[in-house]
């Protein structure tokens, strides 16, 4: 089984209705071993019974970010290897990512609100987020605003691409221009800060957020070749009472 | 290299003689810069001190809102199919209708600042780091501009599309624009690395607006000719 066998439609769609019920159920599991975990996991000693958000707030920021990647790994698909799983994936990836980056933004609106005292500040990776998140929509709005769904598809790619090597630049713009969040400190050189108690629970939920977001991926990549059949069907059907 | 001189000369010509381009831009800022005002009150100090951020915000907007000719004047009257099938490099072409884009609408606008900050209380020399840094970044106003007018190219009511496709990949130009004004005024950072770094990214967008612009005007042609068929098998 190759990338090339996924091609076809069909049998992309027959495989992944063998897979998606064994990954929608790991997905469940894993969620709520999650969820366990982090509510028994140990309180912060300064900040109290919030420092929980962070087990929803952490996995969504990254997967917000990997749905970006995901999206430009499939606009390669489409500009160079015209691959017709491409198209689809990267539109079906877009609104997910959205919908994380969204999830990202409110929680931590929500953990800022008891600890920095607003729902809101101007700082660096807030800014940023909201930023992507203005991206993600961006590119929403051009899928729709095109009929013809190839032409969406090379055009998104585009954008997608442009965005992709913007979206370090925009980091960095938005750093230098203020920072007030905490610095990275699970991913860090020198090992994490961060005390196991804490961690295995986060790292759970990393794992658990990733397989949902593939979970609903490759549902959302199945309703999109559905929705396509349909469109072609109904487009047959019109062309066949104009007469053509 | 002829054509190119050619293609930057018509379109510079085109920009001149049909009514609505470059004077209508510095019309725009001004009334944008007329009505901050209005808005935060007529408190001198607080102008110079912010005038820089509104100048920057007034020429992002008004290059904004000359993006829509950039491309689709072109497919309208049907040149750009001729630029499309022709033997210059598309990348070159496109480089070309932006360069004469900024020449005719964005150097007005650089012209325009340094009078419009007298209107903001700037001081002489907060007017020449605007209008020096707007000099540097305009261009990258216009080329980041030409990406999201390849894309909506065909689209009928694109506009509104195309500034919510641009402004968000313009957030680098607007800090770093701005934070080279302010560090001039008033420091405490040296004028040469905010305005370095601006100078760079003009220099990035120079080349992947291009490129970019290019393959979604390819990208394009092949729909242009499918959109042609229907009509084509019209009984």
């Amino acid at each position: 089984m190759t990338l090339i066998d996924l091609a076809n439609p069909t049998k992309f769609l027959s495989l992944t209705a063998r897979v998606l019920p064994w990954l929608a159920g790991a997905t469940a599991i894993l969620l709520l071993i999650g969820f366990y975990q982090a509510a028994m996991a140990p309180d912060d000693y300064q900040q109290g019974a919030t420092v929980k958000i962070m087990f929803i707030h952490v996995p969504a920021a990254l997967l917000g970010m990997i749905g970006w990647g995901v999206m430009s790994l499939a606009a390669l698909g489409t500009l160079v290897w015209r691959h017709p799983l491409a198209d689809v994936a990267a539109k079906a990836a877009a609104p997910i990512g959205a919908a994380f980056t969204l999830m990202c933004l409110v929680t931590g609106s929500l953990w800022g609100r008891p600890m920095w005292g607003t729902y809101w500040v101007w700082d660096a990776r807030l800014t940023s987020v909201l930023v992507l998140l203005l991206m993600y929509l961006g590119v929403i709005a051009l899928w729709r605003t095109i009929d013809d769904p190839t032409r969406a598809a090379r055009a998104a790619a585009v954008l997608t691409l442009v965005g992709a090597i913007n979206i370090p630049i925009i980091k960095f713009s938005v750093d230098w221009w203020n920072t007030l969040h905490q610095p990275a400190s699970v991913l860090r050189l020198d090992g994490s800060t961060i005390h196991p108690a804490i961690l295995v629970p986060l790292i759970v939920m990393l794992v658990a957020f990733t397989l949902l977001f593939l979970t609903l991926h490759l549902a959302a990549m199945r309703n999109e070749i559905l929705r396509r059949r349909v469109r072609t069907m109904m487009m047959m059907r019109a062309d066949a009472r104009a007469g053509f | 290299m002829t054509a190119l001189s050619a293609l930057l000369v018509r379109d510079m010509r085109l920009a001149v003689r049909v009514g609505g381009g470059a004077l209508i831009g510095v019309l725009f800022f001004l009334i944008v810069v007329t009505l901050v005002p209005f808005a935060i009150g007529p408190d001198l100090a607080l102008l110079a001190r912010i005038g820089p951020a509104i100048l920057w915000l007034g020429a992002l907007l008004a290059s904004l809102l000359a993006l829509d000719r950039l491309v689709s004047m072109d497919h309208e009257d049907g040149s750009l199919d001729l630029i499309l099938t022709a033997r210059v490099p598309l990348e070159l072409a496109v480089a070309a209708k932006a360069l004469a884009h900024w020449l005719t609408t964005g150097l007005p606008l650089v012209v325009a600042a340094p009078l419009l900050g007298l209107l903001l209380n700037l001081d002489p020399k907060a007017t020449a780091a605007v209008a020096l840094t707007l000099l540097v970044g305009t261009p990258a106003l216009t080329f980041i501009g030409l990406i999201g007018a390849a894309l909506t190219v065909a689209l009928r009511r694109g506009g509104l599309l195309l500034a919510i496709l641009v402004l968000p990949l313009t957030v680098p130009i607007l800090i770093f624009g701005v934070a080279a004004s302010n560090a001039a005024i008033v420091g405490p950072i040296p004028f040469g690395t905010p305005f370095s770094i601006l100078c760079a990214l003009t220099l990035i967008s120079l080349v992947i607006g291009p490129v970019a612009a290019a393959l979604a005007l390819r990208q394009g042609l092949s729909q242009l000719l499918a959109t042609a068929s229907p009509i084509i098998r019209m009984p």
